[in-house]
């Protein structure tokens, strides 16, 4: 090897490592600018829009003497920049104050309701993932084909329907007329004071415990709410599916593993798919987001104690602390997903590797 | 090919499809015609112009087909009728009041929602990105970052804290929801800026002495609205979506407003014996967001033939 060649590989290697480097501090500078922008935004609606934030705590008959007291502990005299930097440090701590409504600390409050919203979002995209998936390959694979029509408005009415409404009409039906599934609710009342979950997760903890009616029970619950997210995500699932197997049967590699005589089976579910694959975890990743977001409305519908319940229930009470830490911690865990999703497509698809 | 003269009869259909047009006006109503064409081949998409088209004339014409009133009601004689009761086609509420006219009624409040929306959230996204995409560097960094922000942000939760601020009220959730939606059109309207920003034409404008705030204005965003307007047609669906939800949590139009979403709240008590005071309005939320929804396939294959079907 000449000198010329060792100096271009430690360049090329330098500029490699840079190029690395400058990858992580715009991945660092992305995440920390994305969280702060959240902080600010919340931090926005809770002290510079309502007109005086202590008089929205104490009621506008307070007298003066108390309202100054509350203005002082709130640090609203120094000044907004100051405001910000103790705000950005309380919620680092996970200190987003005192709920008005339950008198527990806000961050008490959601890591006990917490869990239930994740236990609904989870069991609803595994439903949309399932079914979403296999629907969207029909309809790419039948393109044109009536199969495929049914899909595409099965999707255009999830896009369309507004989620809260098909909940109360689910309702109706299922639990009213025809008594196939629970009333609203997580868990029978039978059931609320005998059985002790280990986790916030009932489901899981019911199965592991081995109390079998308990997740009957569980089960009998979930399944309306679940199901309905799962059609919400569906929605979103089956149509990137179509989109993505649509690309993937075009390409020659399809044409020569037919000319190979391989099974239009194999060819579908074991090459076409699973290039699909790559971009659809980030899609399923995304709709797994959304989901916690669109909990709010469902859990209102069917009285699901996850977080979603609990902000609206806060927002009826003019519960700002409440409400505001329960945004932080939705739009945080909705920006890390993002995040995440991000990162697994990257690490999955080999083309976006740096070479 | 040697240019023919143009002898076709103005506005026939020779005319419009001319390889050659002879003025800029013929050019113009003859890529529209063609667009046209296109969009009306596909008859999802007609059918969801034909809905939105309802909604606005239902909208206008509001005080002349509602049969009743909207907000007073007929307590004592009235309460809580099906569907199919004389004079009350879509039954009546727990007030008495005729659910047609207030579903009539309530579209001028869908429409209000919508254009809103779209007048503040669609120039305000157009700008930032037209400006970041053409300016480049540190302002399109800086622009770019506070549009990922905002666009990494679960929409209806921050709508919901928004309006918990701001105060219920319809003009509140349409704020709210305008500050949650500009971010995907700033992305668009940047990538479409990329595609021209070194373009011919651009340095031509340059050479004539135009200035960046004229060639933004006059030369780039022009050639953006297109993709935009897609955009925003499917976006309405999702504006409808939110609003409604809004109104059901109580935080968008207040009573007696005639408000879609806020009428399946006052619904929701009698959902299991009356069940049509909340269904109705549900169904005219799902008509309305399919017809944006139909529309806006429907827009974006006409403009964007290259997409079709995808």
């Amino acid at each position: 090897m000449t000198l010329t060649d060792t100096t271009a590989v430690t360049r090329r290697n330098r500029r490699r490592a840079s190029s690395f480097g400058m990858a992580v501090v715009r991945f660092v500078v992305t995440v920390v600018t994305t969280f702060l922008g959240l902080l600010a935004v919340t931090f926005f609606i809770g002290r510079v829009v309502p007109i005086d934030p202590a008089l929205a705590i104490v009621g506008d008959r307070a007298p003066a003497h108390v309202v100054e007291r509350v203005r002082e502990e709130l640090g609203l005299n120094l000044p907004l920049y100051q405001q910000f930097w103790i705000y950005i440090k309380q919620a680092l701590t996970g200190d987003f104050g005192t709920s008005v409504l339950t008198t527990n600390p806000v961050m008490t409050d959601i890591a006990r309701v917490f869990p239930a919203t994740i236990e609904l979002a989870t069991i609803g995209t595994i439903i949309g993932a399932l079914i979403g998936v296999p629907l969207g390959v029909l309809a790419a694979v039948k393109r044109g084909s009536i199969a495929d029509q049914i899909v595409r408005v099965i999707g255009l009415i999830g896009y369309s329907v507004p989620i809260f409404w098909l909940g109360l009409l689910a309702l109706v039906l299922f639990y009213a007329k025809l008594g196939w599934v629970a009333y609203p609710g997580r868990i029978d009342i039978v059931y609320e004071y005998t059985f002790t979950p280990a986790t916030g997760f009932f489901l899981i903890d019911a199965i592991w415990q081995g109390q079998w009616d308990v997740a009957w029970d569980l089960f009998r619950h979930i399944i309306l709410p679940g199901g309905l997210l799962g059609y919400f995500s569906l929605a979103y699932i089956s149509r990137m599916t179509r989109s993505f197997m649509l690309n993937e049967l075009q390409q020659e590699y399809v044409v020569a593993a037919r000319a190979k005589g391989l099974s239009e089976t194999r060819i579908i579910w074991f090459h076409a798919l699973r290039n699909a694959a790559v971009p659809l975890v980030t899609v399923i990743a995304l709709s797994y987001a959304g989901l916690l977001e669109g909990s709010v409305l469902t859990e209102t519908i069917f009285s699901w104690p996850g977080l979603g319940l609990y902000i609206t229930n806060s927002l009826q009470n003019a519960d700002m602390n409440a409400v505001l830490g329960g945004t932080i911690v939705i739009g945080a865990v909705f920006i890390a997903i993002n995040i995440l999703s991000d990162l697994l497509y990257r690490t999955l698809d080999p083309r976006t590797r740096s070479r | 090919m040697i240019a023919v003269p143009a002898t076709e009869k103005p506005y026939s259909r020779e005319w419009l499809l001319s390889e050659q047009p002879t003025s800029r006006h013929q050019a113009r109503l003859g890529r529209a015609y063609v667009i046209w064409r296109r969009f009306s081949a596909n008859r999802l998409a007609l059918a969801g112009l034909a809905i939105i088209l309802l909604l606005i004339l239902v909208a206008i014409f509001a005080d002349v087909l509602a049969p009743h009133n909207p907000v007073q009601g007929d307590l004592r004689n009235s309460r809580l009728l099906p569907p199919g009761s004389a004079g009350y086609l879509l039954g009546t509420d727990d007030q008495g009041r005729d659910i047609l006219s207030r579903l009539i009624h309530g579209s001028r409040l869908t429409l209000f929602v919508v254009v809103l929306v779209a007048i503040i959230a669609a120039p305000v996204g157009l700008i930032i990105g037209t400006v970041s995409g053409y300016a480049g560097g540190w302002v399109d960094a800086v622009l770019m970052r506070i549009t990922d922000i905002f666009l990494a942000f679960p929409k209806l939760v921050l709508a919901l804290a928004l309006v918990a601020a701001l105060g219920p009220g319809i003009e509140n959730a349409v704020l709210a929801i305008a500050v949650t939606s500009w971010p995907p059109y700033a992305r668009i309207a940047r990538a479409e800026t990329m595609t021209f920003r070194n373009s011919e034409f651009i340095s031509a404008v340059k050479l004539m002495g135009a200035s960046p705030f004229r060639i933004v204005l006059r030369h780039v965003m022009p050639l953006c609205l297109s993709s935009l307007i897609v955009r925003v047609t499917l976006d309405m669906a999702g504006i409808i979506l939110t609003a409604a939800g809004l109104g059901f949590l109580g935080l968008g139009a207040q009573p007696p407003l005639p408000e879609w979403g806020a009428m399946i709240a006052s619904g929701r008590r009698f959902i299991l014996d009356q069940w049509w005071v909340a269904a109705m309005p549900g169904a005219a939320i799902l008509i309305v967001s399919l017809g944006f929804n139909l529309l806006g396939d429907g827009l974006r294959d006409a403009l964007d033939p290259k997409e079709a079907g995808q």
